[in-house]
Order: structure tokens, then C-alpha cells, then sequence
């Protein structure tokens, strides 16, 4: 119902607090209608909460936001008639067939008859599921529940939709298939995504534009070719041996011509170079001559993970273990 | 408002089909009433002969009751439909939909109400097996649905409303078989009121539980004192209304809580 605005989300300076703990402290971002807008962050960035918000299940503590030219606060039902909502979690009642399942979120929006009817088959078939429609969802695999999750989220025709981390807990075939449906939906249909995802690959695969979010934060922004292109040259991981000197590694790697942005996690140490073809035998040998042993070197090209690291100052893999040390 | 009566349609269809679709659960929900009306009848079938019991067939004055009980003990449960709903993302997915929340408190009564209505019905053919005369006839029987149905929308509204604030099974659990027990006990369901203690007595009078009781027996009775059964419905009504209103504002405390 609201195709011409220019602007499909608009979050301003959103802070949500759990008691003494801070989800979201000021966040802000605004998508572009039509386009797919990726969330990117570890586990507990506050992806989860962002999408809460804006899809009017939670209030934020403070700050405002539109959704498809809608105040989430002053008017959610009219924001909850714009939006399609997949969650985490899947959503689809088990007991129901998945054309049940879909025949119900139309009802729910008003859809009647033989319109809910043919929108329902349509969707069945787009995604999919003609076969399967008949049959309980808890018989679905893991796919075709995501699948059909996806598919309920648009049986309304919303201008937004959500989809809160959908990938997540499925096999590598199911995935590269879920990324190609979300792939044709943002070419097809006149609609806006937002994408929360902690895979990096994936970010970079469907955004057009994305924010990366650490802690509740924003710490970066941009198309991933953008935020890929701050990154000169490529990156040298070397993981060393275990009897080996990380120190004595550091400055070995420190004194030679050309590294930049070195950091050190465990027993790895990162850099960045012009060229890493070249670099990698100029550090082997340098890190030889300190007798320090190498377990393992591997060059690679610019890559989403880097800019994380690059703005957060931690990896990717070490912020989500952080955050599972939080959670227990 | 104008969504509330079709979304509570349409969400009733789906929670009623939830259940048939559990032939096991069906056939608990009927054979589970009828054991208690057999156990109970054969157990204190003497009570009859303790002063205080005016009526002479146990199973006559039994059979109000066990309807009573059955729907303390699906409707106290009421709330798991929920707590399933939490646990799989049914629920987030509603509340970020225009689903009505009147509507979701409203079909959980509704879907209730059938299966008390069906459990009602297998009692009181069990009863008649078993001898009993229900002088006060189809209408007394249907008093005395009516009388369930209320007390069952109380429950359930009530057993909702705490799902959407403990969210936990468990605790749901914990909530219902602490309040049920009691107020099944605290009420003339099994025992005449005359033979219980005083304080007892008092405790019943304000107890809905014996509300519906005392509703559903007077109807069935030879001589029914139908100013005393409207009087016990009309509080049902009331209790149920009460209990629903609050119930549909524990949603804002769950999201709150998101």
C-alpha cells in the first residue's frame, strides 16, 4: 500500500536494554525500497532485537523507526498488514498442512475464497511445494520448512519483508537453494529485504547493501564490494606451531617490508600484504631465521570476515565463541 | 474490531484440527472422564448413606460434578497451546501479523468449549448406563454445558494469560495442578456440601468451581431453584469476562519481555 516511498526502513538511534544488560545502544540505518539490506554480526549483536523492533513484537527502550513509511510505535498494525515476517525459528504450526499453514496467513490478512485460494498455489509452486502441500509440516526436512517459512511470509504481498537469520541450520544444498529463492524474490517482486545473517558468504552473496553490528553497534556500512575495497591488497594467515614464540613470531613478521594491520589471536597471526604470493616465501624465511616453526600459511583474497575484523578487532569466529562464553 | 470474529474462526479451525489430528489425545480426552465416573462411583458409592446427602443415587449427584472436574483439568491446560506456540515461533509470527489478540484468547475458549461439550456428552451417556435419572431433563443437561463452557472460558483465559508470563512448561504445569486440585476439593464436585466442614463450606461459596456445580446439579435436579442457577451463571459470565480482558493483556507482558 505504500510503493512510492523512497525510504522502506528508517531506524533512528534505537537502544534496547534488558535490565543491566544493553542490546542495542543507538543504532541507525535506513534501506532503500527494492532493495536487499543485509544486518550482518555475530550471535548477541543485536540483529535479533533490531528485527523485534522493527516488526513491532518488542518496543525499544529508546529511539524511533519506520517501516514501509509507518511509525512502528504510533500505528503497528498498519506496519504489521506491510511486513512479512520469517523468524528464527520456524513459525509454520506442525499439525497443519503446509497449504493450511498458508491459507491461514492469508485469512488472517483478509484474503478470501478463490483469491487466498490461487495466491496459496501460486506460492506452492514458486517455491516449490506443490508436492509436499498436502502433507503435515512436521513431516517436512529442514528445507522445506524454511521454504514454506518463506513462503508465508509473502502470501499477503508485503512491500518489507523480514528474514531473520534464514539459513541458519541448514545443510549446504538446502542453503545455495534458499539463497537462490531470496535471490529471485529481491529481482521479481517490488519488494524490500532485510536479511540478518551470520554467514559472511551470505551477506555478501544477496546485500545490495549492508551494515555490520558488534555489540549493539554499528561499525560498518556499505555495498560488501565497498566495504571489501577499504581492504588493500590480500591477507597472510600463519598459524604457528605449538612449541613456537607468538612474540618472536610478531616481530619477525613485524620487520618485514610490506605488512600491515598485523593481529594476533591464539596462535595465529594475520596481516595484510600488497602481493601474497610474494610475501608468504619473504615470511617463511623470516620467521626461519628467528626459528620460529609454522604449522600452516594460507593467503586470501579481501573477504567480508577481514572488514569485521578490521572494525571490531576481533574475527568473526572469536566473537561468536565470546558470546557463547557470555551465554553460559 | 471488525478482524475479531473471523480470526477467531479461522484460529479456532486450526487448534480444533490440531487435536483431531492426535487420535490419542482424542481418545484420552473420552475415555479419561468416564473412568473417573466409574472409579468414583464405585468408591464412594456408600457416601450416600452419610447424613447430609439428600439425594439417594451416588452416580445422579456424581455426574455434575465429574463434568465440572473434566473441564478444571483440560482447561487448566489450555495455556500448553500457547507455550507450543512460543517454543516453535508460532507465536512471534502471529503477534507481528494483524492477528487480533481478542481473537487468540477467544478461539483457545472456543476450541475448549467443543471439547468440553463432547467430554460432557460421553459422561452423561456413562451416567445414564450407570443408572442415573437427571430429573431435570435436556434442559438441565444443557445448563449444565452452559455452566462448564463458562467455567472452562475462566480457565483457560487463566491458564493463558499465566503461559504468556511463565513461558515455561513446566512452570504451567506447576500453576495449573496447584489450583485445580484444591479447587476441585474446595467445592461440593464430589462430596455434599452439608457434609464438609464449616470452613469448607464458607471457602465454596465463593468458589466458581461450585458455582458451576451447584449451577449444573440444581438444573438437573427434580425441582430446580432457577433463580439460584442464574444467580451462579451470571458470575461464571462475569468471572470469565474478568478473567479474558486480563488474559488478553498479558500479550503486552510477553512482549515486553522479547
Amino acid at each position: 500500500m505504500t510503493h512510492a516511498h523512497e525510504t522502506a526502513i528508517e531506524a533512528v538511534d534505537l537502544v534496547k536494554r534488558y535490565g543491566d544488560v544493553t542490546a542495542l545502544s543507538g543504532l541507525s540505518f535506513s534501506v532503500r525500497a527494492g532493495t536487499v539490506f543485509g544486518l550482518l554480526g555475530p550471535n548477541g549483536a543485536g540483529k535479533s532485537t533490531t528485527i523485534k523492533i522493527l516488526t513491532t513484537l518488542s518496543t525499544p527502550t529508546s529511539g524511533s523507526a519506520t517501516v514501509a513509511g509507518v511509525d512502528v510505535l504510533a500505528r503497528p498494525n498498519d506496519v504489521r498488514r506491510a511486513i512479512g515476517v520469517v523468524t528464527q525459528k520456524t513459525g509454520a504450526d506442525p499439525q497443519l498442512t503446509g497449504r493450511e499453514n498458508l491459507l491461514l496467513v492469508g485469512h488472517v490478512h483478509g484474503m478470501r475464497g478463490r483469491a487466498a485460494k490461487q495466491r496459496v498455489d501460486e506460492l506452492l509452486g514458486l517455491f516449490d511445494l506443490t508436492e509436499a502441500a498436502n502433507r503435515l509440516v512436521k513431516q517436512y526436512s529442514g528445507g522445506m520448512q524454511r521454504k514454506l517459512d518463506v513462503a508465508m511470509g509473502l502470501v499477503h504481498r508485503p512491500t518489507v519483508l523480514f528474514l531473520d537469520e534464514p539459513t541458519t541450520g541448514l545443510d549446504p544444498q538446502a542453503r545455495s537453494e534458499m539463497w537462490s529463492e531470496i535471490a529471485r524474490l529481491a529481482g521479481h517482486e517490488r519488494l524490500t529485504i532485510l536479511l540478518t545473517t551470520h554467514y559472511l558468504e551470505e551477506a555478501d552473496h544477496l546485500a545490495d547493501h549492508l551494515v555490520i553490528v558488534d555489540r549493539g553497534r554499528l561499525v560498518a556500512e556499505g555495498s560488501p564490494e565497498e566495504l571489501k575495497s577499504e581492504l588493500r591488497g590480500d591477507a597472510v594467515v600463519i598459524d604457528l606451531s605449538p612449541e613456537a614464540s607468538v612474540d618472536a613470531a610478531r616481530t619477525a613478521i613485524e620487520g618485514l617490508a610490506g605488512t600491515r594491520e598485523i593481529t594476533v589471536s591464539g596462535r595465529t597471526i594475520r596481516t595484510r600484504v600488497d602481493h601474497g604470493a610474494s610475501a608468504v616465501p619473504a615470511a617463511l624465511a623470516a620467521l626461519e631465521r628467528s626459528s620460529v616453526a609454522v604449522a600452516a600459511v594460507t593467503v586470501a583474497r579481501p573477504a567480508l570476515d577481514d572488514v569485521y575484523l578490521r572494525h571490531t578487532g576481533r574475527t568473526f569466529a572469536s566473537a561468536e565463541a565470546a558470546q557463547l562464553e557470555v551465554a553460559r | 474490531m471488525t478482524t475479531l470474529a473471523p480470526h477467531t474462526r479461522f484460529l479456532t479451525h486450526r487448534l480444533i484440527m490440531f487435536t483431531l489430528r492426535q487420535p490419542a489425545f482424542v481418545v484420552i480426552m473420552l475415555v479419561q472422564p468416564m473412568i473417573w465416573l466409574l472409579l468414583f462411583g464405585q468408591l464412594f458409592k456408600r457416601i450416600t448413606e452419610l447424613p447430609g446427602f439428600a439425594t439417594g443415587s451416588y452416580i445422579d449427584f456424581l455426574t455434575p460434578g465429574v463434568v465440572i472436574m473434566t473441564v478444571l483439568f483440560s482447561s487448566g491446560w489450555a495455556g500448553m497451546a500457547f507455550i507450543d506456540d512460543m517454543d516453535r515461533g508460532v507465536m512471534d509470527r502471529m503477534l507481528s501479523s494483524p492477528v487480533s489478540r481478542g481473537a487468540m484468547m477467544l478461539a483457545s475458549v472456543l476450541n475448549q468449549a467443543v471439547s468440553i461439550v463432547v467430554q460432557g456428552v460421553v459422561v452423561v451417556l456413562v451416567g445414564l448406563a450407570l443408572g442415573a435419572e437427571f430429573s431435570g431433563g435436556i434442559v438441565g443437561v444443557l445448563v449444565m454445558f452452559l455452566a462448564a463452557v463458562l467455567l472452562g472460558a475462566a480457565f483457560s483465559c487463566l491458564s493463558n494469560g499465566m503461559a504468556l508470563i511463565v513461558r515455561t512448561s513446566e512452570s504451567l504445569i506447576g500453576f495449573s495442578t496447584m489450583l485445580t486440585l484444591p479447587l476441585s476439593f474446595l467445592s461440593s464436585a464430589m462430596m455434599a456440601r452439608e457434609a464438609a466442614p464449616d470452613w469448607i463450606q464458607t471457602v465454596s461459596s465463593y468458589n466458581p468451581v461450585d458455582w458451576a456445580v451447584v449451577a449444573a446439579r440444581q438444573a438437573l435436579s427434580a425441582d430446580p431453584d432457577w433463580s439460584a442457577v442464574f444467580l451462579r451463571l451470571g458470575g461464571l459470565f462475569a468471572v470469565a469476562v474478568v478473567t479474558g480482558f486480563i488474559a488478553t493483556r498479558a500479550f503486552r507482558s510477553y512482549q515486553r519481555s522479547l
